[in-house]
């Protein structure tokens, strides 16, 4: 196995997908710990796996309906009661574009 | 210190008051507090106004409830109306829900005391309850070490006396690791047993709520109680209500225990493999049968177990953008990305960092089949064995943990390092089943170490029966650690 998986300008952009600001030397610490962890989860590739279904989910259930019932709200004022920034029962953002 | 069982007896035959027992508990919270730092926030005004209703509702004769009048603490990534819950994350920090977990429900409708919501790892990511915002919490056994995590707070309260119960929450072995390193009782429920409704999100495929207790009694009424269909969680299994103390019995004739010997690979400390098989014999000597077993699959566990996690939590945390709740800045000179980024970064602890960005990472394109599919794959794998060894046997007997309790700071600047401790609880998560850790010794300087027993799906009643019968026939339980 080459001795990068990820480096680190790849660690830069995940971090911008995953919105998430990274300082300097975060960059380079994250990208060293990140090539160990991988390299880590590799050990799955000794298996083969070709022919095994994934499991996504323990629990046999599917499509859990329920009826179609109208019961109270969250009151608007509960709903937004922990945003930091609100006027006008609306929640303030900084500008999009 | 009193059992939440002898609690509620005393308190329906009017030999004690719920004042009584709340005060006691936050003398005791007052005298270790300090050094052990269990909570992140206190609730002696509530309890102590809750109590007062209890005994007022008690003097007309109304004592209803199975947890009446019993202290419970609860993990701070469960959802109480009106009370801070923090997820120990700066990001979460000043956060009050405007609703409460079924679980609270459940507990507040059977007469329980909620004494104050518990220290954890930040967002239940971690084993050593280090990477707390609020600062690390310490074992009641040796203050120089970690009481393990993430549900590092719940456990060493109820060790310490600081509760008589509490929730946990385990998505990789959060309850269990630390009920083995602080010497209690703690069950990871059969996935789909207990509502995760408003149980604030890490890896929903994998993570239970659980109760944690002194013994193994107080473990099985506590769970009684918060087992059960829910209908605002769709994975909630609908399951009759069952009163699971009545499976306690000192009874393991003929009891089938595996030992699969993947359990006791290279990490594994020879203290804890020593106790861990001296308990099987122990459990034999009681009429049991044990047979050795293999599921060859485990080696690959922890790597499907961290891929899997790390994926649910990037997709869970994505929705902290200091906006709607939480941390925040201003963002008067800042655009959209820009703001986020931030308050992601300046919010968040570093390992919950890393496991948002490596979990990005192994969802995203190009990588999905690489990582996640993989991963899922594994997890069928695993699954299999379980259900394979299960055919064998009636339950599987492992270490909970593969070392005793370790120094505070000795792993925390090498995460690898870290998730190698999860290396023994995670099987349980991927195949959902039901697993417990009850105390089985202690090394020769005094350390706890824990027995895990594992049983097939909705098989609780069955890990309580031997749990049970080993309790009472060792002293482990009675030890109480010298912080007290």
């Amino acid at each position: 196995m080459s001795d990068k998986i990820i480096s680190k300008k790849e660690v830069e952009h995940i971090a911008s997908l995953a919105g998430i600001a990274l300082s300097e030397e975060e960059k380079e610490l994250f990208t060293k710990q990140f090539n160990e962890i991988l390299s880590y989860f590799h050990k799955i590739d000794e298996l083969d796996l070709e022919e095994v279904e994934p499991t996504y989910h323990v629990v046999e259930l599917s499509n859990v309906f329920r009826e179609d019932e109208v019961t109270e709200p969250l009151p608007l004022e509960l709903a937004i009661l922990n945003a930091p920034k609100k006027k006008d029962g609306y929640i303030k953002a900084p500008k999009i574009i | 210190m009193l059992s939440a069982r002898e609690i509620v007896s005393r308190v329906k035959s009017g030999e004690l008051k719920v004042t009584e027992i709340v005060e006691s508990t936050f003398d005791r919270v007052s005298k270790t507090e300090d050094r052990l730092n269990c909570y992140v926030t206190i609730l002696q005004e509530e309890a102590l106004k809750r109590a007062r209703l209890l005994d007022e509702s008690a003097s007309k004769g109304k004592v209803h409830g199975r947890l009446f009048g019993v202290p419970v603490a609860v993990k701070d990534n469960i959802c109480t109306k009106g009370v801070r819950t923090t997820c120990s994350s700066r990001i979460l920090a000043n956060f009050k829900p405007v609703y409460n977990a079924t679980v609270i429900e459940r507990l507040e409708r059977e007469g329980a005391v909620i004494i104050g919501k518990t220290n954890m790892d930040e967002f239940a990511m971690g084993v050593s309850t280090e990477t707390s915002y609020f600062g690390p919490t310490r074992n009641p056994w040796d203050l120089t070490r970690v009481p393990g995590g993430s549900s590092g707070g719940s456990a060493a309260a109820v060790a310490a006396g600081e509760a008589t119960v509490a929730l946990g929450s385990d998505t990789g072995g959060s309850i269990r690791c630390p009920a083995s390193f602080c010497s209690i009782v703690g069950l990871k429920p059969t996935y789909g047993s207990v509502s995760r409704y408003g149980l604030i999100a890490y890896a929903n495929s994998l993570e239970q709520i659980g109760p944690m207790a002194r013994d193994v009694y107080d473990c099985a009424l506590l769970f009684s109680v918060i087992a059960g269909h829910d209908p605002r969680d769709s994975t909630s299994v609908n399951l009759k209500p069952k009163d699971y103390t009545v499976f306690l019995r000192e009874e393991v004739k003929g009891v089938k225990i595996g030992v699969p010997k993947e359990f006791f690979g290279e990490g594994t400390q020879k203290v804890v493999e020593e106790t861990v098989w001296k308990a099987v014999h122990k459990l034999e000597d009681l009429g049991a049968e044990y047979d050795t077993c293999s599921l060859p699959s485990l080696e690959y566990a922890l790597a499907a177990y961290y891929i899997i996690a790390m994926s649910e939590a990037s997709s869970n945390l994505a929705r902290y953008d200091g906006l709607r709740y939480g941390y925040s800045e201003e963002f008067t000179d800042t655009d959209w990305f820009t703001y986020i980024a931030k308050v992601r970064r300046n919010g968040f602890g570093p390992e919950v960092r890393r496991r948002i960005i490596l979990g990005t990472f192994t969802l995203s394109s190009g990588y999905y089949n690489r990582y996640y599919l993989k991963a899922l794959k594994v997890r069928t794998l695993i699954r299999m064995d379980f259900e394979k060894a299960f055919k064998r046997f009636d339950v599987l007997a492992a270490p909970t943990m593969p070392t005793p309790p370790f120094k505070l700071g000795e792993k925390i600047e090498n995460p690898l390092e870290l998730y190698m401790c999860d290396i023994d609880t995670v099987p349980a998560n991927l195949a959902g089943l039901p697993s417990i850790s009850i105390p089985c010794g202690f090394t020769t300087s005094g350390l706890p170490v824990g027995l895990q027993l594992i049983a097939p799906p909705f098989r609780e009643d069955l890990l309580f029966r031997v749990a049970y019968t080993f309790e009472k026939n060792t002293g482990y339980v009675k030890e109480e650690p010298e912080v007290i």
